[in-house]
């Protein structure tokens, strides 16, 4: 799909056309200086090295509905995206302001529930299928719920971000902004001695720090576990990794059980009792009890432990009530209603079309606009307008009108693109960003994020389930222009790789 | 540490071992097939490859089409090594080895999981390979080596823990089973009631058996004479300072289980203390005595009874 009507905004250089160094941003400026002394070749041998070491360490994605290629790598692309320290200093606080907004509208929805007496969200959203009755009235610690939320943020102009939806279920895709990161430190030193890198690493002690916070009161050693559907499942080594990386243990349902209202997990000492649960199972999963009776996934009674406090889940039952596309219009109102705050990020402009308006319009614009499934995720089930044929928007068209407030609209945005290894050489290729906020004590964020790339040309679909790619993310410290600029082309040849 | 974690840690151990102890079998088996008049036929010597592994009925079943089919090498190579069907061929080992070590990635250091996981990524070179033909000594080789930089990534990496120890205990377990098989069925065929001793095709045979067992050098060594049967038995059974001996197995095991077990009064270390005695203070002539088979046969079951003990202590906790 081509779009080049649309003038997209490239992060490293604004003026893309006239291929020399005018235009270039000045937070790439060295980048590119360097990038241009380095022979096509180099780079691609690179990749191939990258490529390798991904597959060696096992660092796969096992993608759903595919036969042949139980195991793929997810594309790595070895040129990095570069954010500059203020840029970074604004997305993050917006996408603290956003999480401690959404925790407090998740603990109000499932207890006084002001929100909806003020008349900011409709009374419907306690109908939404992703609303867990089940924790009405149930407190959990600290009064968080999302744990760990990745914040899904795309930019069109050198101002302009927008928050393209919350993920507070459990998001994924951490590992891949650690490993990433370690892969282009291994490939690439000279430019980690010479370009200021904010580092990352540290996100696993972070994300264990707040976990044990939110044990349960009068638990002064937690035990914190990692719970995940298995080795099959499409994250497992996220899961895995961060498992190890956090030293804690890594647990399918069957590893646990409850006895007289706590979990314990199997070990070869005997029961041992389990405070805090990363859980990566979705709700309907966790128990066969209450929930989906066929899972095998889950643990039978564990969230009769957790309504009485017994255990943490992390992220909390219910949470996708907040996360939901239908949800998501009102985050900026949350932040006011809660926080008393301007919101920092703005959302896309969204059109519901359960509005009787917004469904005229949608329909009569529908080569225009991004059509996306309430709660869907992984970008299946969405239309993107401008890419359709006419079939596909007559089939659309169809499926809207059977079911309208099982969708939203959006303008299809014109996502900035960011140099990129492809086979013809550096191109500009999609991108997007999520950084993952963390609460449990306080509310925090490495300075990274996964993002996301496009490897298709002109394509606007990043997810990874639908043949996009990742790269590092860059968020430089300071200004270090000047110092990049003595980074020397040669110096690229001198890292003999050790594989 | 989770009983499940375990209970993968210890096979994954075990099937890295039996993957090696298979490769030992083929290689020693095909080095004989190069001496002349070593055995009756080609089938004859190579069903004995078969026997150690107790596949034989496996083999004709699968292998056997028409009433004269007899024994190749290549087919048996093939099912040893290659065989998918066969659940105790190399692929399916080291596929196990790989995918019990991926089960519980997190409980390795990253140099352990990333070992096993270019081991397999590394087998498929070997796949659509003739072995028979060509490379059985160069997969023969790989296989062991690999094998070696299993044992030596565990030990020059891993915390002295639990975890450490199940893996211990998974090679242990196996090598006993396998070195009692080995010396068994060779045992059994090489020496027929009153047959003569001492001919160039015994020793060679003997001397492959040692070879097998990388214990050559060693009898050199420690007897500095002819190669004597009842001597490689001893060898192979009584010596502790013999790596692959069944002593030597029973030394770490006890002690890994004495470590596991904790002030817990186990019936998985009370049986291989029991085993371990007899191993320790056992006379090789009364073992003769009684029949060495005899005396293979009643280990090789009491060491299965001991891994089924040591899944039930470990492994399978039951929930109330």
């Amino acid at each position: 799909m081509k779009n080049s009507a649309i003038a997209f905004f490239d992060e490293m250089q604004i003026n893309s056309a006239s291929g020399d160094e005018a235009g270039v941003r000045e937070i790439y400026a060295a980048y590119k200086h360097w990038l241009k002394g380095v022979p096509h070749h180099q780079l691609n041998s690179k990749r191939q090295e990258a490529e390798l070491l991904f597959r060696r360490v096992g660092i796969t994605f096992n993608v759903y509905g595919d036969d042949d290629g139980a195991e793929r790598l997810i594309p790595f692309d070895i040129v990095p995206r570069i954010l500059a320290a203020k840029e970074w200093a604004k997305l993050s606080a917006g996408a603290i302001q956003r999480v401690r907004a959404l925790n407090m509208f998740l603990h109000d929805i499932y207890h006084k529930q002001d929100i909806i007496q003020a008349g900011l969200v409709p009374a419907s959203v306690l109908g939404n299928s992703q609303y867990r009755p089940e924790m009405f009235g149930v407190d959990v610690p600290n009064q968080i719920y999302a744990h760990i939320a990745g914040i899904d943020l795309v930019r069109t102009s050198e101002s302009q971000f927008y928050v393209l939806e919350d993920n507070l279920r459990t998001p994924s895709g951490v590992s891949y902004m650690l490993e990433d990161r370690k892969m282009m430190m291994r490939l690439f030193p000279e430019l980690f001695r010479r370009y200021s890198i904010a580092p990352v690493d540290h996100y696993p002690q972070v994300l264990l720090k707040n976990l044990r916070a939110v044990a349960q009161a009068g638990v002064h050693e937690p035990t914190v576990v990692v719970l995940t559907p298995g080795a099959y499942n499409s994250a497992y080594f996220e899961h895995a990794f961060l498992a190890q990386q956090m030293g804690v243990e890594l647990v399918e349902g069957s590893d646990l059980f409850v006895r007289n209202n706590a979990v314990y997990m199997r070990t070869t000492e005997g029961p041992q009792r389990v405070d805090v649960i990363y859980r990566r199972i979705d709700d309907d999963y966790l128990d066969p009890l209450v929930f989906n009776a066929d899972s095998m996934l889950g643990v039978p009674g564990l969230l009769s432990v957790y309504r009485d406090g017994g255990v943490t889940l992390a992220n909390a039952v219910g949470t996708g009530v907040a996360d939901d596309k239908a949800t998501y219009i009102h985050v900026p109102a949350m932040i006011k209603f809660y926080l008393g705050e301007e919101p920092l990020l703005e959302n896309v402009p969204t059109y519901e079309l359960s509005k009787a308006d917004d469904l005229a319009y949608t329909l009569a614009h529908l080569a225009e606009l991004v059509v996306k499934e309430v709660q869907g995720s992984g970008g299946y089930g969405m239309l993107v307008g401008p890419a359709a044929s006419k079939k596909e928007l007559a089939d659309f068209k169809e499926r809207i009108i059977a079911n309208p407030a099982n969708y939203i609209a959006q303008p299809t945005l014109a996502l900035s693109t960011c140099p990129t290894l492809v086979e013809q050489g550096i191109a500009p290729r999609h991108v997007d960003l999520r950084p993952f906020v963390l609460s449990g004590k306080t509310v925090s964020l490495v300075p990274g994020a996964l993002c996301r790339v496009a490897m298709k040309e002109g394509s606007l679909v990043v997810n990874s389930s639908q043949g996009g790619g990742t790269k590092d993310t860059w968020v430089l410290q300071e200004a270090a222009g000047e110092a990049m600029h003595s980074a020397s082309p040669t110096d690229a040849t001198q890292e003999v790789s050790t594989c | 540490m989770l009983s499940r974690t375990a209970d993968h840690l210890y096979w994954m151990a075990r099937y890295i071992e039996r993957a090696e102890n298979m490769a030992r079998v083929l290689d020693v088996t095909y080095n004989m097939s190069l001496v002349p008049n070593a055995a009756e036929s080609e089938a004859a010597l190579w069903v004995t490859a078969l026997e150690i592994s107790g596949n034989v009925e496996a083999y004709e079943r699968d292998y056997f089409k028409y009433e004269d089919d007899e024994y190749t090498a290549a087919g048996v190579i093939h099912y040893l090594a290659m065989d998918s069907n066969n659940p105790s061929s190399i692929y399916n080992s080291l596929r196990s080895a790989r995918e019990n070590a991926h089960a519980v990635r997190v409980t390795m250091t990253s140099e352990t999981w990333e070992n096993i996981n270019s081991l397999w990524l590394e087998f498929s070179q070997f796949i659509d390979q003739d072995l028979a033909k060509t490379g059985l000594r160069e997969f023969c080789d790989w296989v062991k080596a690999r094998s070696h930089l299993f044992r030596g990534v565990c030990f020059g990496t891993m915390l002295r823990d639990d975890a450490f120890s199940f893996v211990r205990l998974g090679t242990f377990i196996e090598r006993a089973d396998n070195t009692a098989r080995l010396l068994d069925v060779k045992y059994h065929l090489l020496l027929p009631e009153q047959e003569e001793i001492g001919g160039a095709v015994d020793y060679y045979e003997w001397s492959a058996i040692l070879r097998s067992v990388s214990a050559f050098q060693a009898y050199q060594k420690i007897y500095s004479d002819t190669i004597e049967p009842w001597r490689v038995a001893e060898l192979l059974v009584l010596r502790r300072d013999m790596p692959r001996s069944l002593h030597a197995c029973f030394d770490e095991i006890t002690l890994i289980l004495e470590q596991l077990s904790g002030a817990r009064q186990t019936e998985c270390k009370r049986l291989a203390g029991e085993l371990h005695a007899k191993l320790r203070f056992g006379k090789m002539r009364s073992i003769f005595q009684h029949g060495l088979h005899e005396f293979l046969e009643d280990f090789v079951q009491a060491n299965n009874k001991l891994g089924t003990e040591i899944h039930k202590t470990f492994f399978s906790i039951v929930a109330s």
